[in-house]
């Protein structure tokens, strides 16, 4: 299972991402960002958001901008001129590649026991779970065999995120077509209604944002050569722990 | 006279970032506006297409809610009073000389008034409007089937689509195009809950909501639902109109099929 290669100075790179992992990894990237642009675009049609099944216009739960006309800066959306038409267009090609490269992440991760080995906290982790909130605090990473596999904050919150945000996102998304709604009453149920279906989706957007910076600055603190070479190439490099040598 | 080295980096170091920014957004423009890629982006279109009409059917009906549930504000978009002569003239006495046409690819072609359409098979139902921009409002219609006119006119073989035309004019383009159309293909148009609609919570439609006639379509968006519907034909393609994509929203970019 475990490849190991000996490099130069006692490091030793290990096989952490198999390809699919890199590749469904990137095309989330892309598709997220992608996402989120022209989801501004879209949102700039009518920034305003309200809770139930309709939209109470003297009663919006958050207003944007003065509440008509664009509320989101151009360079932050896409394409970047106010256009809807354009923005549904971006919107709903890449919600199509970002779901069917989810599905494809998701039954690779739980029928290759990858969830299994990589992403479910040990028993002892879980135990040690104050002591690695306070190493994190103080931006002390793992390093040596510790750093073979993720921390238990690291494995909570990717699972919150693949588990929980991704699943959330594409649903409360799908919970707004007319078309589907015909189908699915349950969901927009489950919601509480379409309009808080469409304010689930940006809160859930906005969290994903949220997770993503502190994603880029782990990557930053942690050592940004070696955790793109990994995502790239697969290979991670593990530097010998100093307190054992 | 040597300026210290610190600012004249500085000063680089801006101008290369405002550079690339800027090369990074006019990138995204190009992208964004060549034809290839949008034509590329379309093809989600037809996917989103195809997965709804598999798993909705012809059948499967839009949710209806209670009276209790009518939006107190029903938002109006697009045009909300076509305010030519021909149409005001019609709306003076409550449009008793309007007249729908029906016609193009049908065995009997029609000319109905109100009146007409009052006494055919109607259908009344509370349901939600979703627009485009993304608000929704919900609001009770009632409306002749379009199903039950159609069989009136029996559409002929060839036919594919219906097409609506409007009293309105949205925006008059230097191609003469800029009248408001619509187009549906005849599985929308056989749905138990597509109608015509005249009345609208009980009384009969106002002028910002479409009136005489205004089309529901309870599946899709706001902008396929027609508003102020003076002629509606039965055709193969879209060849004939306006710009060739089937609608004026849609010779404008947006989606044909708007179930999302």
């Amino acid at each position: 299972m475990t490849l190991d290669r000996a490099l130069a100075g006692g490091r030793v790179a290990v096989y952490r991402h198999p390809l699919i992992v890199r590749i469904t990894h990137w095309i989330n990237a892309l598709s997220l960002l992608l996402l989120l642009m022209s989801g501004l675009q879209i949102l700039n049609a009518h920034p305003a958001l309200y809770w139930g099944e309709t939209s109470r216009f003297s009663r919006p739960l958050i207003v944007f901008g003065s509440g008509d006309g664009p509320a989101f800066p151009a360079w932050i959306t896409l394409p970047g001129w106010q256009d809807l038409a354009s923005g549904r267009r971006w919107h709903f090609f890449f919600a199509w590649l970002f779901v069917v490269n989810g599905f494809t992440y998701a039954v690779y991760a739980l029928t290759s026991g990858r969830i299994r080995w990589t992403l479910l906290p040990s028993g002892a982790q879980i135990r040690h779970i104050g002591r690695s909130v306070f190493e994190h605090l103080r931006l002390r990473f793992p390093h040596g065999e510790e750093a073979r596999q993720y921390n238990v904050l690291q494995k909570l919150t990717y699972l919150a995120v693949l588990f929980g945000l991704l699943p959330l996102i594409a649903l409360s998304g799908l919970t707004m077509s007319p078309g589907l709604d015909a189908r699915l009453h349950f969901l927009t149920a489950v919601f509480g209604g379409r309009q808080s279906a469409r304010t689930v989706h940006f809160i859930t957007a906005t969290t994903l944002v949220m997770f993503l910076l502190i994603h880029i600055a782990a990557v930053l603190a942690a050592g940004p050569l070696t955790e793109m070479r990994s995502i790239v190439t697969g290979w991670f490099v593990i530097k010998p722990d100093r307190r054992e040598s | 006279m040597t300026k210290p080295a610190g600012v004249d980096r500085r000063r680089w170091l801006q101008r290369a970032l405002a550079l690339a920014g800027g090369l990074a957004l006019s990138a995204c423009d190009r992208i964004a506006q060549s034809d290839r890629v949008n034509s590329t982006l379309d093809v989600a279109e037809g996917w989103t297409q195809h997965v709804q009409r598999l798993l909705l059917g012809r059948q499967a009906l839009a949710r209806e809610y209670s009276e209790s549930d009518i939006s107190e504000e029903f938002r109006a978009n697009g045009t909300t009073n076509p305010d030519t002569d021909e149409y005001n003239h019609l709306a003076q006495d409550h449009f008793a000389k309007w007249r729908l046409t029906v016609g193009g690819l049908v065995q009997r072609p029609l000319s109905l008034s109100l009146a007409d359409l009052r006494r055919m098979p109607a259908r009344t139902q509370i349901t939600r409007h979703d627009c485009v921009e993304g608000w929704s409002c919900i609001g009770k219609w009632t409306g002749t089937r379009l199903s039950a006119l159609l069989n009136l006119v029996q559409v002929k073989p060839g036919a594919k689509y219906l097409a609506f035309y409007c009293a309105d004019t949205l925006e008059l383009a230097l191609d003469g195009t800029g009248q408001y159309y619509e187009s549906i293909d005849l599985i929308d148009a056989m749905h138990p809950q597509t109608i015509l609609a005249y009345d609208m919570n009980d009384r009969p439609l106002p002028v910002a909501h479409g009136a005489p006639l205004r089309l529901r379509l309870e599946r899709q968006l706001g902008y396929k639902m027609a508003k102020y519907i003076m002629r509606i034909d039965a055709i193969e393609n879209f060849s004939g109109l306006g710009r060739g994509k089937g609608g004026y929203w849609e010779d404008r970019g947006y989606q044909w099929y708007a179930g999302i």
